[in-house]
């Protein structure tokens, strides 16, 4: 998929979670991708952020914290 | 097929809601009514029928028939029991001698002047003016009067008092030499519908109904087609064209209207199987008898000759279409998807479920995907339209659903109404909320448009906020930041409903000077003193009310925006009861149902996450497969994906995508680099120009099902006529379903229901019986509430406590810059519906034949442009071309135009941004640069030329 375009999707997420006070936003942002983006997404958006994509600090740290099926790993 | 006689006798004058009990004597009769009660409508309530001609109990009292006339002991002469209200002791004799005489003479004088052709006319067996010579038993009419309305000529020449016909509206005919000028149609217009398009011009026997000025007919008039006048009316001089072509109906089937998400509830008055009219029910308890011009008129769709009666094939959307045999096209489609499976991967196709189609229709299609194809890749069209309304109230109150009904905005102090248009996108609704305005409530509208709510007649205070497009989160933190820091939020309230500590750090949040209207002016060129009075009228008034709509929604920050007025809501109490709440105005039918029956790809029904165990389990025990934990794709992700080669292929029911999702290229190009694309509707769709597959769906009129509006309300739909397809909808997904080893046996759609019922919590208690006797509940509906619930989070939030997010603004990427100058937000009319599949097929057409761009004077002036002049409109996306109307409605800057014609196609030119959080795409913000032109674009023209290429059908080969 067009990773500038998930990359893009997460830095939006991220332009909400940094203004929540109760959550750490890469976790949060990480959260929100777990629960709507299907695994193909969530893939590549790790690959495209492992490969040293450009991107707001929060949604370089959100990659970690995503979660992939094993099938998919 | 049911046939439902529901006794609906006029009671004569409306219903008073006093709780104080009056208890009078009416021919010998004891009957106790609330005070307040006329004593025409006393009587109506012990049983005793009192005539009247000018009374009707959806109508305040008139008094001007003077046949409803009593006798009451003590009081003078005979007075109008319509505008005498019930008093405790009052004895009361409805038909004396005295007043036997009168009536008789009243109705002497009224056939004085009315022709006396009963048996040719269309009003024959339906006339109240018939019953009430009947009912006074008049036998003869002694006048010859020297002066009538209703002949043509007379022995000297034509009539001057003669006028004729008014046949300009395409749906009914108005015959004032049939008129009896009982008010009740101009009453209508302006009581119920709240336009005031009718009048009476003259006086005494010069006194004539008319529409707007003398030089106005209906359709010239500011008459809105609503039909509230004709259904009025008492005689035929009001009355649809469809009853003077057939005649009187045989039967009425109960069924509710498939346009908006208001889901009115209408009576189909039937000739065999084919309709004679539709009336809005009386007892319909979203619409409580009223209806605008597309539910009662604009069904004629459902029988145009462009419905597509028979499945088709072809290899390539490039071929002609080949009509086959329902086996030989869902053969074709199970045997694609399957190979597109096989190819390439069981995550690789997917549905889109139809928030047009009933909720039994909408659970098998996302079944279809969960338990057939084994993925979750299920979507609807509510990702594009209300998908941040489930997950913004879903963050602040724990569920998705707007949280009162309809009927609550009798009670409302002050409505506040951001990016919606109910006048013309909700009408009934917009009708009850205009009638509220003129009982006093405040009105505070965030628009970039001036709407038509603005101009109700007779209202109270108002305020219009002329936001920019894009800055809603902006305005309406700002208001948060007036109640936050004048100290007017309702502490007891948040300290009870929310977490008390953590308002503590939302205010904070809400007082820095960064959201003060001084500052947020500089952004979305609201006046400060605009935003503080209208925060501090909202935070004032005792019950004050939001409604909501795509202007929210359909933007970067759309989820942002539904908590920020989930906010606004708590922070000053006004939840829980009535008059108060947040309700988002749903867009189409059944948009609520479709997500409440698991259309989205991370829920199941009822709103649980896929990777929920136990619902997952819970399925896979009922469905008897396994299913994946995996969220599946949102259709922008569908889109993505398929110009990628990860997404092959799609059934999408009953939506037309390509007109209505935007950045119509980026849309086309996905379809056509899919394998296989089944579309299933009337029409050949836009969709249809890129499918493989076509399978003709039925309408409304002819299946049975539930639609879901947009007060959680679950409505029947009732079959009126065979399928002329064949098949109702759910039975073609079914029968794709077991041509892919489903394995399906549903024998009719309650079962389907029973399903739903048994799997989904907040519906437990739903099944056909209890929707037939009660005739509507409002989920959840279950042990705890047997009969459903009207009015959510009264003793606390489902969530627990509610919570305030921060909503902080963030600029979208789509801005005006020196290349797109303006700022284009698109919208609805009232006559259309959406793509317009539906409407464009009707006789609506004569009052929105094409999509008009809305321009600023100003900017209008600086580009030549001129009043009807055709402009070519561009964004990064694309352009297309439409006509211009130049109108301050519109604030300098920004443009406006509807998406209801797939010749203008205005999505070519929106772009992909979305939501944050659903992705729903910002339909309402594009960066556009507007210049004069010569006629359709060249993009117009290409997809005119595709579309007739790709509609071209061969028929079945001859056997």
């Amino acid at each position: 998929m067009a990773t500038d375009k998930l990359i893009r999707m997460a830095t939006q997420m991220a332009d909400f979670f940094r203004n929540q006070p109760d959550h750490p936003a890469p976790e949060a942002v990480a959260e929100h991708i777990n629960q709507f983006w299907s695994y193909q997404m969530r893939r590549d958006f790790i690959a495209q952020i492992r490969a040293g994509a450009q991107a707001d600090p929060i949604v370089s740290a959100a990659a970690d914290f995503i979660t992939l099926p094993q099938s998919a790993e | 097929m049911k046939d439902f006689i529901i006794p609906d006798r006029d009671m004569g004058t409306p219903m008073s809601k006093s709780t104080t009990m009056v208890t009078l004597n009416i021919d010998g009769i004891s009957v106790t009514v609330p005070s307040g009660t006329s004593v025409r409508r006393a009587a109506a309530e012990a049983g005793i029928s009192v005539p009247k001609l000018c009374a009707s109990d959806n109508l305040e009292a008139f008094g001007s028939c003077r046949l409803c006339v009593v006798q009451i002991d003590g009081m003078r002469g005979t007075p109008a029991s319509c505008t005498t209200p019930v008093s405790e002791g009052m004895k009361v004799h409805t038909q004396t001698d005295e007043i036997a005489q009168i009536r008789k003479g009243v109705m002497e004088l009224y056939i004085s002047d009315h022709p006396l052709d009963c048996l040719t006319c269309a009003a024959n067996g339906d006339c109240e003016l018939q019953d009430m010579a009947g009912a006074v038993g008049l036998r003869e009419v002694r006048y010859d009067a020297p002066k009538n309305h209703f002949a043509r000529r007379s022995a000297v020449g034509p009539n001057p008092e003669w006028r004729p016909k008014d046949q300009s509206n395409p749906y009914f005919t108005f015959d004032p030499s049939k008129c009896i000028v009982c008010n009740r149609c101009v009453r209508a217009c302006e009581e119920v519908q709240g336009t005031f398009a009718l009048t009476i011009e003259g006086r005494g026997f010069d006194s004539r109904v008319s529409p707007g000025m003398g030089s106005d007919s209906f359709l010239s008039s500011d008459c809105v087609s609503c039909g509230a006048c004709v259904q009025a009316c008492p005689t035929a001089t009001l009355i649809e064209n469809t009853v003077i072509e057939i005649g009187t109906p045989e039967r009425i089937v109960k069924t509710t209207c498939a346009y908006c998400g208001v889901g009115c509830s209408f009576d189909a008055h039937m000739r065999g199987e084919q309709i004679v009219r539709m009336v809005p029910s009386k007892d319909g308890k979203a619409n409580h008898g009223h209806s605008c011009v597309k539910g009662r008129f604009a069904w004629g769709y459902t029988s145009h000759r462009d419905r597509i009666l028979s499945p088709m094939i072809r290899e390539k959307i490039t071929d002609p279409w080949q009509e086959v045999s329902w086996d030989e096209a869902l053969d074709f489609a199970a045997t694609r998807l399957r190979k597109a499976q096989a190819d390439h991967g069981k995550d690789l196709i997917g549905v889109i479920t139809s928030s047009r189609c009933t909720n039994e229709e909408t659970y098998l299609v996302q079944k279809l995907a969960r338990a057939v194809f084994g993925n979750n890749n299920t979507d609807t069209c509510a990702r594009v339209c209300h998908s941040p309304t489930g997950y913004g109230l879903g963050k602040a109150f724990g569920t998705s659903a707007g949280t009162h009904d309809f009927d609550s905005i009798d009670d409302t102090d002050l409505m506040l109404i951001i990016g919606c248009n109910p006048t013309d996108g909700h009408p009934v609704v917009g009708s009850r909320m205009r009638a509220q305005l003129r009982k006093g409530a405040g009105l505070i509208v965030l628009d970039p448009r001036r709407t038509d709510i603005l101009d109700t007649a007779h209202m109270g205070e108002s305020w219009h906020l002329p936001l920019r497009p894009g800055t809603n989160v902006a305005v309406v933190t700002s208001m948060a930041h007036v109640i936050v820091t004048e100290g007017l939020y309702d502490e007891a309230f948040i300290r009870e409903m929310c977490d008390w500590d953590e308002f503590q750090i939302y205010m904070e949040f809400a007082a820095d000077p960064r959201h003060a209207p001084e500052e947020v002016e500089k952004l979305s060129q609201v006046p400060a003193h605009l935003i503080r009075e209208a925060a501090r009228a909202y935070a004032a008034a005792p019950r004050a009310s939001i409604f909501y709509g795509l202007g929210v929604t359909e933007h970067s920050q759309g989820s942002t925006t539904v908590m920020a007025i989930a906010n606004l809501a708590m922070m000053t109490g006004n939840i829980g009861k009535p008059g108060t709440g947040v309700n988002p105005l749903r867009g189409q039918n059944n948009v609520q149902g479709s997500c409440d029956m698991g259309s989205f790809p991370h829920e199941y029904p009822g709103y649980r996450h896929v990777s929920d165990k136990a619902t997952r389990e819970m399925y896979e025990r009922v469905w008897g497969v396994p299913l994946s934990e995996e969220p599946g794709l949102r259709i922008p992700n569908m889109f993505d994906g398929a110009l990628h080669g990860s997404f092959r292929g799609l059934y999408c029911q009953g939506e037309d995508i390509v007109q209505s999702d935007p950045d119509t290229k980026h849309v086309t190009s996905a379809l056509t680099a899919m394998d296989i694309v089944i579309v299933q509707d009337l029409f050949l769709n836009e969709t249809a120009n890129y499918a493989h597959v076509l399978l003709p769906g039925s309408s409304f009129l002819e299946k049975d099902g539930t639609f879901t509006n947009a007060e959680r309300r679950i409505n029947m739909v009732r079959r009126c006529m065979t399928p002329k397809n064949g098949f109702e909808d759910w039975e073609i997904t079914q029968m794709l379903a077991n041509r892919m080893g489903g394995n399906w046996n549903y024998q009719h759609p309650s079962e389907i229901m029973d399903e739903i019922a048994l799997t989904t919590p907040s519906f437990a208690g739903v099944n056909y019986d209890l929707l037939d006797r009660e005739g509507s509940v409002q989920w959840p509906c279950n042990e705890d509430a047997p009969l459903g619930t009207p009015v959510m989070h009264i003793d606390g939030f489902v969530r627990g406590k509610g919570k305030f997010l921060h909503t902080e603004y963030v600029a979208t990427d789509e801005r005006a810059g020196s290349r797109f100058p303006l700022l284009l937000t698109t919208g609805r009319i009232l006559s259309q519906y959406n793509v317009g599949a539906q409407t464009r097929r009707t006789e609506n057409v004569v009052f929105h034949p094409e999509d008009i761009l809305e321009i600023h004077p100003s900017d209008a002036e600086v580009r030549g442009v001129r009043e009807g002049d055709w402009v070519r409109i561009s964004s990064r996306s694309g352009d297309t071309s439409l006509r211009a109307h130049i109108t301050e409605r519109v604030s300098p800057g920004v443009v406006y135009t509807t998406f209801h014609h797939p010749t203008t196609q205005a999505n070519v030119v929106t772009t992909d941004n979305s939501d944050w959080a659903t992705n729903c795409p910002e339909f309402k913000v594009t960066a556009v640069q507007v210049s004069p032109s010569n006629g359709p674009s060249e993009w117009q023209e290409e997809y005119s030329a595709h579309s007739e290429l790709s509609r071209r059908i061969l028929p079945a080969a001859a056997e």
